[in-house]
């Protein structure tokens, strides 16, 4: 009863969508929903042109933003990209369709490094697309030391400069770094102790932001702010200012990976798509626009030394070792999580 | 009145519609409020509602204090423009909607590059020496001009000024139209039989045109009062999702990084509730044409 009522709001309210999703009848579809700034979206045509299957492309902002869009029901996504610890969720609760892998011939051209990873044991769900670490990202000239802690982000000193994650989780890990407690606690204490930094935090903050970093750092409104790497070398580009650094308490190592959402309409165009995401000039074009690393191999051996060299796309061993990847929290975490991001921000 | 031959028949995509589109969402929205995720009754979504008292508070404040500056300059100019001659009415018109044709989300975008610290206002002023002739001034009032500390820009953006900014800008046109419509639609006549009576044209305008118009300005505020308390991505963009308001709260249980649609029901229920009083008691105000006239 719950699952048709849900699923009847959804289907009126988007009804618009939906109709603009469909088109054409005859035409073979992939519907595809990513990050934003995460894909080099000129291979679509590509893709269309092999294959004859148009791309409908949309984007979110954040893992649970995806996972409550998801949630909802109603969408008909074939593709999605979700972070580890959102794709070990998304397996928990169901979510995900196993994919294919004979239609992935592909897989084998990622690094193994990238494969069989925690949150998808048996590369059953989820083909590697990016991955990278979060970090610091700061304008030198608006700062007057070397950046090399997550403390920087509680300093009063840099009141009105500093940017925040707006997602539950990020947000918290800044926290739990600086506090030396791991990303993946329980303890309800050391999460409290975390929330109370980030309320504290609030004060200081220029603003909360995903994407709308971009334009903030590069033009040079804030000073501070913490993100993806991928998002730091496309904003480094722009202004020569900024530098990256990923904290010395530690940071995340993240995965980003390809899977088909549950109910997929079209999942064997979806497994041609992912399949084509994995091919080395495909990869090596859409690592040139997002500034992602990316974990083929083949694409990896046709980097040049000075890109393999580069520290915030590859980071060193140590810097790796010190990073800790996020695993999907249990439920009471992850409701406390919820209950704090909501007290957070209002 | 005349019979209509065809009887309810042309409401009947009305009906349709609003059955579809707000009673079954409204059935909805009170099922999810009373359940819990696991689909039984529960009252827990609403005595969390405590905690929220603050963005309650926050979000009505702001939209009173936007409608309040949208009738300041909605009614004015929606006063001066009827008087002007039809052609340039339309022409003023068309103006008032113009921004309307783009975007809601580009035009709040714009604003942020307009405020920003290092936007297009504050390099402006600081392009004609604005700030440089206020530390000037300061430096000299100072009585300690070794603490001065210059300003450098104006802080515009993350504020609730800028987000009442972003309402006031985004549904002013929603308090022009219906009060021009209906102060164009004011019986010249009665106008003049004020004149004959002695009147003034201030008290005119007290006692005539002002009382004759309120049913414009109460659905103009209507208007920009109700959009106003729901709005989100406004707080996210100028206030710097450090001012959250209830639309922003809302979202968050159902499309961002709390998914809680129980919750956000509940939520929607009493904002709902609350905007039903507010507009009651305002329609009540409105039918006394004394209380009126005292303003």
């Amino acid at each position: 009863m719950k699952k048709t009522l849900v699923f009847l709001t959804v289907l009126l309210s988007c009804a618009l969508l939906l109709t603009g999703c469909g088109g054409n009848d005859d035409q073979e579809v992939v519907n595809v929903y990513n990050w934003g700034e995460n894909i080099d979206e000129s291979i679509f045509d590509d893709f269309e042109e092999q294959t004859g299957i148009k791309v409908n492309y949309k984007v979110y902002e954040s893992n649970e933003q995806l996972y409550s869009v998801l949630k909802q029901g109603g969408v008909n996504y074939d593709v999605i990209i979700p972070s580890d610890y959102m794709i070990s969720r998304m397996i928990e609760e169901d979510m995900l369709e196993k994919i294919d892998m004979k239609n992935v011939p592909n897989l084998s051209k990622i690094d193994p490094q990238y494969l069989n990873a925690e949150f998808d044991p048996a590369q059953e769900y989820s083909v590697p697309y990016t991955w990278g670490v979060v970090g610091i990202i700061y304008n030198s000239t608006m700062v007057d030391e070397p950046i090399t802690s997550w403390k920087v982000m509680f300093d009063e000193k840099y009141a009105g400069q500093i940017l925040q994650f707006d997602n539950s989780r990020d947000a918290l890990a800044t926290a739990l770094f600086t506090l030396g407690y791991s990303v993946n606690t329980t303890d309800e204490s050391q999460l409290q102790e975390a929330f109370d930094l980030l309320v504290e935090q609030k004060d200081i903050l220029q603003s909360y932001v995903m994407d709308q970093i971009f334009d903030k750092l590069e033009s040079g409104e804030a000073a501070i702010g913490a993100y993806y790497a991928g998002d730091a070398l496309t904003m480094m580009d722009i202004n020569p200012d900024l530098r990256f650094c990923v904290p010395e308490e530690g940071s995340n190592f993240f995965i980003d990976a390809m899977c088909i959402p549950k109910g997929a309409a079209n999942k064997a165009n979806a497994e041609a798509f992912i399949n084509f995401m994995c091919e080395t000039d495909i990869c090596l074009r859409n690592m040139d626009v997002t500034g992602y690393a990316t974990p083929s191999a083949e694409a990896y051996a046709e980097l040049d030394e000075e890109t393999r060299s580069n520290e915030v796309l590859f980071p060193s061993k140590e810097v790796l070792r010190n990073c800790e990847t996020y695993i999907n929290l249990p439920t009471e975490t992850l409701e406390l999580y919820n209950q704090f991001w909501t007290k957070l921000k209002s | 009145m005349k019979k209509n031959k065809l009887g309810v028949l042309p409401a009947v995509p009305y009906i349709v519609w609003m059955a579809i589109f707000v009673v079954v969402p409204l059935i909805l929205v009170v099922f999810y409020a009373f359940t819990n995720e696991a689909g039984g009754f529960t009252l827990a979504n609403f005595s969390q509602m405590g905690s929220y008292t603050k963005v309650f508070a926050r979000s009505f404040s702001l939209s009173a204090v936007a409608t309040a500056i949208c009738l300041l300059i909605g009614y004015p100019i929606a006063y001066v423009l009827s008087k002007e001659t039809p052609m340039f009415q339309r022409v003023a018109m068309m103006l008032i909607m113009l921004p309307m044709w783009i975007n809601f989300l580009l035009r709040t975008y714009a604003w942020m590059s307009i405020l920003e610290n290092t936007g297009l206002l504050n390099t402006l002023f600081d392009k004609i020496g604005l700030f440089d002739l206020i530390n000037w001034i300061g430096l000299h009032l100072a009585s300690d001009p070794g603490k001065y500390v210059p300003i450098e820009h104006f802080n515009m953006i993350n504020t609730q000024g800028a987000v009442v900014l972003g309402m006031v800008y985004n549904y002013l046109p929603f308090m022009i139209m219906p009060i021009h419509s209906v102060i164009v639609k004011i019986d010249r006549s009665m106008l003049e039989a004020a004149r004959d009576l002695g009147a003034d044209s201030k008290t005119t305008f007290r006692k005539v045109i002002f009382p004759l118009s309120l049913p414009g300005v109460l659905s103009g505020v209507t208007m920009v009062f109700v959009p106003s308390v729901s709005t989100f991505i406004l707080s996210r963009l100028l206030g710097g999702g450090t001012t959250m308001l209830l639309g922003d709260l809302i979202e968050m249980q159902f499309m961002g990084g709390a998914y809680n649609p129980h919750l956000g029901s509940a939520i929607s229920l009493i904002m709902m509730l609350v905007v039903m009083v507010c507009m009651s008691i305002m329609n009540h105000f409105g039918d006394g044409e004394d209380t009126a006239v005292m303003l």
